[in-house]
């Protein structure tokens, strides 16, 4: 009994942390800007594909990886430049449809580009699976973890201990506040599309090995990490990975002992009664309007 | 100078019908119809049916056409959605006034198709899976696959040979999974094979550990059976390697090809499914009467599009030379006599199987067109 519940605890935390890194994504461009940048996903598949097709191209893994981050790091600074930058006095609406139209737009570039098909992507180290407790563990599992972890406490860092870090946080707060004080706020949304790439990217890359990769899987894993971080309060770090983990274990607990079929309406069935008894997410930032 | 007028326009219009009518009779095309997803989420089916198709009518027009006259190949591109599908199969019959209909690459855009084309009293060799296009029986409508019941049979047969009576049950929740999904427990029951475990996944889903972890616990469960299509049953295959669930595994037919190894890498290794002798073309016994045929075919396809062959153009060839044995049959193509043609046709072996239609069986295969493969070393292995 308790090693099932292992397994299906492994599982969810394993998908769970996926989805985090997505909801992180998410949060850092919401709070730069208040959008909410719904072609997250697509950087996410970025990261897959290219690295797929450079190991295809005979480079090694770690060579690839890094290829990939870059190439989705350009396209994030590109879709701010070329896209949200031209229409900066529209409200965020406007520019949250923007990233859709993007998001279908690189979905077709990469459908051409790279085809329709699925593509496989070995485990960074090696296909024999570790028993802990009578489950069983992918040792990608352990990357996935590992490297979110790794990539949260470093943003934690950055937001927190570094100059740039709060210029972004100061903009999020207060655009023209932060203007006055010498913020280049344009250099910030920027930063803020650069650094969500390259953190959607390296989701991608993780969990290519579990998942496959293909040109349309922004779509479902992008929505999920949405669902993430509206669940953990839009704009809040920690409750973008609260978020994403609890989604995940509700997931899998309800696939294991429930049904699969239950997955998603059990998984949106937390999420409405989250947001029901508290709008802001579980660790959205407390409303105050000021008059 | 009105007569004149008058007797000159009789002229023409006699000459002009004259002309019509003569060349009807010279080169009239016969006019195969055709809707498919050539493009869009189910193109892996729609685009080697049209290369197919287009191959083997210019292949035929060359060799002098059918009865004398050149076929015509008239397709649109469904891209997957059964409105357009509609929409389409309602063109070929008004507006093209097509003989006969050789398409529908999907279960949904051929039974979105099926009322309008029955209406309009036109055969049609659908060339998707689910058993509900043939079952019950609707006159006008004939198929090519194998349906899903005839795959679950199949595998159940093999377990039964190897005295296999427990299985656990894991299937997609997509329409073809589904449809496998209630086939194989009407087919287990039938067969006294018991179903211990019965569990399902979305085809969205990126981890079946959760559902393989129940199947594994179940220790009386001796075979396990995964019925999906798409990505999924790669995952699957995948989780259950990862799992070390040390029991027979089974796939349906809707990952027969060699992507799926791709996808699967070597934790496909000793699975086996039902699969067209398409993908083993060597391996068949020279005896074999559908050796000549999945060869010729198998070599045709790849040195024309420089491609691999696949399990779904093979069912576009069989509804074209079907369409043609019929219209041969009928000597004509009156819609009435080819379809009673069609109904009739013995022995026809195809790429995909053996066809005996019958005024009750508008897919005339059996079980036994499927072949048992096994994955061996990352390849195809048949099994006797």
């Amino acid at each position: 009994m308790f090693s099932e519940f292992l397994q299906y605890l492994f599982t969810g935390i394993t998908i769970g942390a996926t989805y985090a890194l997505i909801a992180l994504g998410f949060t850092l461009i919401y709070n730069a800007s208040h959008v909410i940048n719904f072609a997250q996903g697509e950087f996410l598949m970025i990261g897959g594909m290219a690295t797929v097709s450079l190991i295809g191209l005979g480079f090694p893994l770690p060579v690839a990886m890094v290829g990939a981050i870059l190439l989705a790091a350009l396209m994030g600074i590109a879709l701010q430049r070329f896209a949200i930058a031209p229409a900066k006095q529209a409200d965020p609406v406007t520019l949250i449809i923007i990233t859709i139209g993007a998001a279908i737009f690189i979905r077709g570039i990469a459908q051409l580009v790279w085809g329709r098909g699925y593509h496989s992507m070995p485990n960074f180290s090696g296909d024999v699976p570790v028993r802990i407790g009578g489950a069983v563990v992918n040792t990608q599992t352990f990357w996935v973890v590992g490297i979110a972890a790794v990539l949260v406490a470093g943003l934690v860092f950055f937001f927190t201990k570094t100059m740039i870090g709060k210029a972004i946080l100061a903009t999020s707060m207060n655009k023209v506040a932060a203007r006055l004080v010498g913020i280049k706020t344009d250099m910030v949304l920027m930063l803020a599309f650069l650094l969500s790439a390259v953190l959607g990217s390296i989701a991608g890359i993780i969990v290519a090995p579990i998942t496959f990769t293909s040109y349309d899987i922004g779509i479902m894993l992008g929505l999920k990490g949405f669902v993430a971080a509206a669940l953990g309060g839009l704009g809040s770090g920690m409750g973008a990975i609260v978020g994403g983990l609890t989604l995940g274990i509700v997931e899998a607990m309800t696939a294991g002992y429930i049904s699969s079929d239950y997955k998603d309406a059990a998984a949106f069935g937390v999420i409405i009664l989250v947001l029901f008894f508290m709008p802001r997410g579980l660790m959205g930032a407390r409303v105050v309007e000021r008059v | 100078m009105s007569k004149k007028l008058l007797r000159r326009g009789g002229l023409l219009a006699a000459t002009l019908a004259a002309g019509i009518f003569s060349g009807a009779q010279a080169a009239d095309p016969i006019k195969i119809g055709s809707f498919l997803s050539v493009t869009g989420p189910a193109s892996f089916l729609g685009d080697p049916e049209l290369k197919t198709l287009r191959m083997y009518v210019d292949k035929i027009n060359e060799e002098g056409g059918v009865l004398g006259r050149p076929l015509e190949l008239v397709h649109y591109d469904d891209e997957g959605n059964a409105s357009n599908a509609r929409n389409y199969a309602s063109r070929l019959v008004r507006a093209d006034r097509v003989d006969i209909i050789v398409g529908g690459s999907t279960t949904g855009a051929t039974m979105a198709a099926v009322p309008l084309i029955e209406q309009s009293r036109t055969p049609f060799i659908s060339l998707a899976g689910a058993v509900v296009i043939t079952d019950p029986v609707k006159p006008w409508v004939f198929k090519t696959p194998q349906s899903d019941r005839l795959a679950a049979e199949r595998v159940m047969q093999d377990m039964q040979e190897r005295g296999i009576t427990k299985i656990g049950l894991i299937s997609g929740t997509g329409g073809f999974g589904r449809s496998g999904r209630e086939q194989t427990q009407q087919v287990a029951e039938a067969m006294g094979i018991q179903i211990l475990e019965d569990v399902t996944y979305s085809p969205s889903d990126t981890d079946m550990t959760a559902q393989l972890t129940r199947i594994r616990n179940n220790q009386d469960i001796e075979a396990v059976f995964n019925f999906g299509f798409g990505q999924s049953p790669a995952i699957v295959t995948r989780n259950f390697a990862q799992l070390g669930i040390d029991r027979p595994f089974y796939q349906s037919h809707g990952v027969a090809s060699n992507s799926f190894l791709d996808l699967a890498g070597s934790a496909a290794e000793g699975l086996r499914l039902p699969a067209s002798p398409i993908l083993v073309p060597d391996s068949l016994a020279d005896d074999d009467p559908q050796k000549t045929i999945v060869q010729a075919y198998v070599d045709a396809y790849e040195a024309r599009w420089n491609e691999s062959v696949s399990t779904f153009g093979g069912y576009a060839y069989d509804g074209l030379m079907l369409a043609v044995a019929a219209i041969e049959e009928a000597g004509s193509t009156d819609r009435e006599a080819v379809r009673q043609a069609l109904e009739n046709i013995q022995g026809h072996v195809g790429v995909t199987g053996i066809f005996n239609m019958s005024p009750n069986d508008h897919n005339g295969l059996a079980a036994d067109s499927f072949r048992i493969l096994e994955v061996v070393d990352g390849g195809w292995k048949l099994i006797e």
